[in-house]
C-alpha cells in the first residue's frame, strides 16, 4: 500500500504530534507514504473566492496523479476539501471550465479530471488495511479503556461528495477502529457537535463556546479520553480545553496515537510531548509508562 | 431587525442563482436548517432559515452586508437534513464570495488571503518549526509553496 501523504498547512507547523504517530503507524502497518510538493487545500480561501480555492484543490490532485499515487489526507478539512473538488469537476462543466481558466491564467496548466483517490487517514485505516489486520497487529490490547469519539463535521460530511461513505449522522467507522484496539468506545449525548474550529479565524468566543459544551458533558462522564482525527479538532478540543476546564480535564488523542500505543510502540514515537491536556495517566493507565 | 423588501436587487439574484448551484430557490422556509444549527445556541441572531429567506428576496445590501454570513461553522448538518435538499452551506460560501467582491471582507479573512498569497501557507515553516521537524525526524517540507500563492491572487 502506497499513498502520497496530504500534510496541509495546521499538521505540519502546529499539530506534529498528529503527523509523527500518523506516520509511524503507518509504518508498523507495512503502509508506505511519499511525501509530493502539496499545498493548501483551498478550504481556507474558500469564503473568499470558490473557484480559485477549487483550482488550489485541483492542483493538489495533479501533482499526485502525475505519480499515479492516491492521497491519504490528516486534516478532515483537507480531505473534504479534495474530494468536493474531485466531485465537483467530473460533473459541472462550467466550473470546470472557470477553474480551468484560472490554472491556465497562473500555472500555465488544465485540470483534465485526473482522479486520483482522497481518502482520510481514517477512511485509509479502516477501508484499505482492515479492521481483522489491525485487530492481529495489536500487542497491547487496551482493555479497560473507556473512550469517547468524535467524528468532526468533513470526514463524512456533505455526504453527496462522499458518495456512499459512512452515515453522515450516524457513523461507525472510528468507533470500529477504537473497539480494533480493545478499548470501549462510549455513546456519549453530543457525539455528533462541530467543534467550532472553522469559525476561530471569525469568533473565538462563538468557537470556544462550541467547543465547551463537548467538554464538560465528557468531564462529568469521567471518560478516559477524547479520539479524534483532525487538528481543528484537536485545537479547539485539546489546546483550548487548558483555558475552558479548570479541572477534571480530558486528556484528547489522535487516533493513531491510540493505535501506535495498542501496537506496542513508544509514547516518544507518537509525539505525545506536544498534547495539551496531560496524558501521563493514561500512559500509566495501560502500561505505557 | 426590520426588513425592507423594497431592496429587492434583480441583478444580484441573477448572479447568485447563475454563479452557485441554484438549491436554494427550493426553500420553502421550514426552519429544519436552524433547528440543526450549533451556532444558533449561542449566537442567537445567527439563523440560516432567515439568511436564505432574505437572498431569495434578492436583498443584496442587507444580506451581502450582514456579519451573520461569516458566522456559519461549515458543519453541513444542515445540509444533510434540508426537506428541499438546499445545500446551505453552499449558498453561504456563495454569499460570502459576492460579499467580497463587492468589498465586505472581515479582517481574519483579509488576513488569510494575505498569508496565502505572500507566504503560501496559513502556518508558516519557519526556522524554528524545521528544525522542530528536523529533532522529531520528520522530514522537510517545502516552505513556500509557488502555486499556493499565485493561486490565491493578490486581490485586496
Ligand atoms: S431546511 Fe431547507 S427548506 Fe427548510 S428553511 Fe432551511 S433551507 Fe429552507
Ligand atoms: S452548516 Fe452552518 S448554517 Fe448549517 S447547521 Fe452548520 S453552522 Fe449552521
Amino acid at each position: 500500500m502506497r499513498y502520497a501523504l496530504f500534510l496541509g498547512c495546521t499538521t505540519p507547523a502546529r499539530q506534529m504530534n498528529y503527523e509523527q504517530s500518523s506516520r509511524a503507524v503507518a509504518e508498523a502497518l507495512g503502509v508506505e507514504f511519499i511525501d509530493l510538493p502539496f499545498g493548501c487545500c483551498g478550504f481556507p480561501l474558500e469564503p473568499l473566492d470558490r473557484v480559485r480555492a477549487l483550482a488550489m484543490a485541483a492542483q493538489n490532485l495533479r501533482i499526485a496523479a502525475e505519480e499515479g499515487l492516491d492521497i491519504v489526507a490528516l486534516c478532515s478539512a483537507c480531505a473534504e476539501s479534495l474530494v468536493k473538488a474531485r466531485w465537483l469537476l467530473s460533473r459541472e462543466e462550467g466550473v470546470l471550465r472557470r477553474v480551468n481558466r484560472v490554472l491556465k491564467g497562473e500555472l500555465g496548466v488544465e485540470y483534465g479530471g485526473e482522479t486520483p483517490r482522497v481518502l482520510h487517514y481514517a477512511r485509509m485505516l479502516h477501508e484499505e488495511v482492515g479492521l481483522e489486520r489491525i485487530r492481529e497487529a495489536v500487542e497491547r490490547p487496551l482493555e479497560g479503556l473507556r473512550v469517547a469519539v468524535h467524528y468532526g463535521c468533513h470526514y463524512m460530511r456533505p455526504s453527496e461528495v462522499y458518495e456512499g461513505f459512512e452515515d453522515p449522522e450516524r457513523p461507525r467507522s472510528l468507533d470500529e477502529l477504537v473497539e480494533a484496539t480493545g478499548a470501549e468506545s462510549v455513546d456519549y449525548p453530543g457525539k455528533m457537535e462541530c467543534c467550532g474550529g472553522a469559525l476561530l479565524a471569525m469568533s473565538e468566543r462563538i468557537a470556544r463556546e462550541m467547543a465547551a459544551g463537548k467538554l464538560r458533558r465528557l468531564s462529568d462522564l469521567g471518560v478516559d479520553a477524547l479520539i479524534l482525527i483532525c487538528p481543528f479538532c484537536a485545537i479547539m478540543y485539546d489546546r483550548y480545553q487548558t483555558l475552558i476546564l479548570e479541572e477534571g480535564r480530558v486528556p484528547v488523542l489522535y487516533y493513531p496515537q491510540l493505535l501506535g500505543l495498542a501496537l506496542g510502540l513508544k509514547p516518544e514515537e507518537l509525539g505525545f510531548d506536544l498534547n495539551a491536556v496531560s496524558v501521563e495517566g493514561l500512559l500509566e493507565k495501560v502500561g505505557a509508562r | 431587525m426590520f426588513v425592507d423588501v423594497g431592496e429587492f436587487d434583480a441583478r444580484f439574484l441573477r448572479k447568485l442563482k447563475g454563479e452557485f448551484d441554484e438549491s436554494h430557490l427550493a426553500c420553502f422556509q421550514c426552519g429544519v436548517c436552524s433547528a440543526s444549527c450549533p451556532v444558533i445556541g449561542i449566537e442567537a441572531g445567527f439563523n440560516p432559515r432567515r439568511l436564505v429567506k432574505m437572498a431569495r428576496l434578492g436583498l443584496k445590501r442587507l444580506t451581502l452586508s450582514s456579519e451573520y454570513i461569516w458566522l456559519c461553522s461549515m458543519c453541513f448538518l444542515c445540509g444533510e437534513r434540508c426537506p428541499q435538499g438546499v445545500r446551505i452551506p453552499e449558498v453561504m460560501t456563495a454569499l460570502r464570495n459576492l460579499a467580497v467582491e463587492e468589498g465586505y471582507i472581515p479582517e481574519p479573512m483579509k488576513r488569510i488571503r494575505r498569508l496565502l498569497s505572500e507566504a503560501g501557507r496559513l502556518y508558516p515553516i519557519d526556522d524554528f518549526t524545521a528544525e522542530e521537524r528536523t529533532d522529531r525526524g520528520l522530514p522537510q517540507i517545502e516552505a513556500e509553496p509557488g502555486f499556493v500563492k499565485r493561486l490565491t491572487g493578490a486581490k485586496p
